[in-house]
């Protein structure tokens, strides 16, 4: 054989491990919602803490507002709640919630014990809401304009660097156009 | 103070890589047979440590010893023994830790079972090993460290995930990992001789039996899981095209291929640079499913804690050990070019056939794996490959595997005349053609072309190795002669009927289950029943049930077949009290033409549930074939030739290969 046919295996190898070295800088989990840009999903739900009122889309308009989706068997919700007890307590940005497949009493026992951090909250119990919302896993978090149209959308816990780098800066940008 | 011994011997187990992996190399070149025999005593001292460690790991479990953090993430009191064991592996830890045992275990083995190795490949094989050794003991220090201790120490622990409680999934790591890991040894024996520029039919001897071992535990471990997906996921699938399922079965394409090739290259003297680059390619796919696994650049059902730390730490593994090794290969695989010769039809050439094939299935697996980085890396946007292209590609390449497959074991070494081979498989071809054409037969009830398609092909399989086997039976006159006959051919020759027959019987199931498998998915109220594939499955509704760390919704189903029961089926849905994860556990009645699967879906309201009912038709076939293929390799490897010493080796080879055979007879 000549030397040089015994030099493809090595040099198809470069070209993968150059192919995986950008791959590790990616994110595959981040997959773009195509709810993106669209108007939030038409929902009508009871609440969560007073179940004759409702919360429904019409709610999330005029406002720039946040739509996180969560439950308290969500082990990562847990996780995230501090940041949207910050969040909430600068004032900076409404924060509904979505109740996501979730026992009432625990929900309103979990907003007591770690802080309730939103305006209201849907109960979604059978998360036929959250299919129309494409939620595939908690928590997920939205990012809604004034005129109820899906901004951005956080898949998995929010963390400072998410808070900081992507959520307040569109918040801001999104306020200031308003 | 035991998780701190863990970590000690794993530092220990470190240097004592360094040691095999430097001075037993040094000393093949210096000449000196000191430095040399340091391999076996440097493995043997690595596998101690590496055994303490796995043992201190164990024992933290087994004692609910939550300060180590691995354990309280992975572990519970209420956890029963079994899975506290398993557990061990259960993340990505201690499965590293696990990996790090096996090869330090093939190490011993090789240092053990290779006395009749000239010292200098034996040094440079042990010394490969420990290289490979070395990176990953590095690894589990720097960035995975099982022991790492947490404080303060919860009082409980996270519980392991509900998924891996199953005994299926104790077992299924440790096979599988056997089988990734047994691939090093075929590694180091192919850089040994590369290193040392001599490649003959003895290194093909001497790399065989390990390879096949490998491969069997490989095969074992694929089967093994799934068997498991299918009974826990609750889907009613066996396959799934997952990233870390491709993972494990590139290795064992490529491995099957270097099984093949190493025959050649042990028979014939052919095929050898081709046989070192399969060997090199087999543990590379090994290494490359490790760092698709562990390092995130994939979205799988298998979740892995995953950390882009580590994912650098192997990718620069990679380069090291595949980059390196290719370049080796580059540099010195001229040195061992050369062989015997055969014509366009001969034995050779069809196994060559089948390592293309095989080959190519499992780059196009690769490719279908990556794809979706590559697209993203290229900035083209996200996508996924799904199952079609995977079905569809398989479908096009396993037809042709298969047609070689019935050929290669009838046709001669060397030089084959073609007439002659068409005459010996007229009759297999015959009837497995009949046999193809009824199962097509558009008025029989479930047939279809590609029915009988795979049906026929597996017929093919089965009358080309009944052809083969009357073939070797010469004297055709009296049950005695013909008992001789039976014996006197090699484990090996049974070993690759067996293997064969395996692939028939999945072929089989395959076939059966994807195109005649039937699945409904119902809201049920407790009396309804549901008809399907002439049974009727009853709901009787659902009752709570308390198990050892879980809550279950048990679920009774009633399966009848003309008005007779046959099967009471409890599928049952459970929140584990930790995870607090739902999780289906399907019931399943099993015989050996079809399963019949329930699993229960979410309550709906009013003591109805929805509920899914599969009819799985032959679906046992797909792992009977996986064990079939499994006790080949063994027998394979019990062969009696690989424990004569070389001396004697013509007279051997002269009664178990067919080549011998057909040219005395």
């Amino acid at each position: 054989m000549k030397r040089p046919l015994l030099l493809i295996p090595a040099i198809v190898f470069t070209v993968m491990v150059v192919l995986l070295a950008v791959g590790l800088n990616l994110n595959p989990r981040e997959v773009p919602s195509p709810l993106i840009g669209k108007p939030v999903p038409g929902f009508e739900l009871s609440r969560l803490k007073d179940p004759q009122a409702t919360l429904g889309s019409a709610d999330l308009t005029g406002r720039v507002s946040l739509f996180n989706v969560w439950a308290t068997w969500c082990v990562s919700c847990r996780a995230e709640h501090k940041l949207l007890m910050a969040l909430a307590e600068t004032g900076e940005v409404d924060i509904y919630g979505l109740n996501y497949k979730d026992d009432r009493d625990a929900a309103l026992r979990w907003l007591q014990v770690y802080g309730d951090p939103y305006v209201a909250n849907a109960f979604d119990d059978d998360g036929r809401v959250g299919i129309d919302w494409g939620v595939y896993g908690t928590p997920e978090t939205f990012v809604i304009d004034g005129e109820g149209v899906i901004r951005h959308k956080v898949i998995g816990p929010l963390s400072a660097d998410i808070v900081n780098e992507r959520i307040l800066p569109l918040v801001r940008q999104l306020n200031s156009r308003g | 103070m035991t998780p701190e011994l863990g970590q000690f011997a794993l530092i220990l187990a470190l240097c004592l890589a360094v040691v095999q992996a430097t001075l037993p190399l040094i000393g093949t070149y210096t000449g000196s047979r000191q430095w040399m025999s340091v391999a076996s005593t440097a493995a043997w001292g690595q596998f101690t440590f590496l055994s303490i460690s796995l043992g201190c790991l164990i024992y933290a479990f087994v004692n609910n010893d939550f300060s180590v953090t691995y354990v309280a993430n992975n572990s519970n009191t209420l956890l029963p023994t079994i899975y506290k064991v398993s557990a061990v592996w259960g993340a990505h830890e201690g499965s590293l830790l696990l990996w790090v045992f096996m090869l330090g275990a093939w190490g011993v083995a090789v240092a053990a079972l290779s006395g009749k190795l000239p010292a200098v490949v034996r040094a440079r094989v042990l010394s490969v090993m420990g290289m490979v050794g070395v990176g990953f003991l590095l690894f589990l220090l720097l960035t995975s460290n099982p022991f790492e201790r947490l404080f303060p120490a919860p009082l409980e622990g996270r519980d392991l995930n509900p998924l891996l409680q199953d005994p299926g999934l104790a077992i299924h790591p440790p096979m599988l990992y056997m089988g990734y890991v047994g691939f090093s040894v075929a590694f180091s024996f192919a850089l040994a001789a590369l290193l040392g520029g001599k490649l003959d039919a003895a290194w093909a001897r001497w790399s065989r039996p390990w390879t096949t071992v490998a491969w069997v535990s490989l095969t074992i471990g694929i089967t093994l899981g799934s068997w498991w997906a299918y009974n826990e996921l609750g889907w009613g699938g066996w396959w799934f095209w997952d990233p870390v399922e491709n993972a494990s079965f590139m290795p064992w394409l490529v491995g099957t291929a270097l099984v093949h090739s190493l025959a050649v290259t042990e028979k014939r003297g052919a095929f050898k640079s081709w046989t070192v680059l399969l060997a090199i390619t087999a543990f590379s796919m090994s290494l490359l499913g490790t760092f698709l696994v562990r390092s995130g650049v994939l979205t799988s059902v298998h979740a892995f804690a995953t950390d882009p730390g580590r994912g650098i730490f192997i990718l620069a593994f990679l380069c090291i050990v595949i980059g390196g090794s290719l370049v080796v290969y580059a540099w010195r695989a001229p040195a061992v070019t050369g062989g015997g010769r055969f014509d366009f039809v001969s034995r050779e050439t069809l196994l060559l056939a089948n390592n293309v094939l095989l080959v190519i299935v499992a780059a196009l697996i690769l490719l279908g794996t990556l794809f979706p980085l590559i697209y993203d890396a290229l900035e083209l946007g996200k996508i996924s490959v799904g199952f079609p292209w995977f079905n569809k590609m398989f479908v096009s390449f396993m037809p042709l595997l298969i047609v070689v497959m019935g050929i290669g074991p009838i046709a001669r070494w060397k030089r084959q005349d073609p007439a002659e081979l068409a005459k010996h498989l007229r009759i297999a071809f015959i009837v497995s053609l009949l046999v193809g054409i009824v199962f097509a037969l558009p008025m029989l009830p479930g047939a279809s072309p590609l029915a009988g398609l795979g049906i026929g092909l597996a017929a093919w399989l089965v009358t080309s190795l009944a052809t083969s086997l009357a073939d070797r039976l010469r004297h055709k006159r009296g049950l005695a002669a013909v008992w001789r006959d039976i014996t006197v051919q090699g484990r090996s020759y049974y070993g690759m009927v067996l293997a064969h027959l395996g692939m028939a019987s999945a072929v089989v199931g395959v076939t059966l289950v994807s195109l005649h498998g039937m699945e409904k998915d119902v809201r049920l109220s407790p009396g309804q029943a549901l008809e399907m594939s002439g049974y009727t499955f009853v709901f009787e509704g659902v009752e709570s049930h308390q198990g050892p760390n879980y809550r279950a919704d048990r679920g009774r189903v009633r399966v009848l077949r003309a008005d007779e029961e046959i099967a009471l089926l409890q599928p049952e849905k459970r929140t584990y009290t930790v995870q607090t994860k739902p999780m289906t556990e399907a019931a399943i009645d099993v015989r050996p033409t079809r399963d019949l699967y329930v699993s229960l879906g979410e309550p709906v309201g009013g003591g109805d549930w929805s509920v899914r009912v599969y009819y799985k038709p032959f679906v046992r076939w797909i792992w009977l074939g996986g064990i079939l293929m499994a006790l080949g390799g063994l027998l394979a490897v019990s062969d009696r030739r690989y424990r004569l010493p070389a001396r004697s080796r013509h007279g051997v080879e002269a009664g178990t290969s067919p080549a011998g055979q057909e040219a005395t007879g």
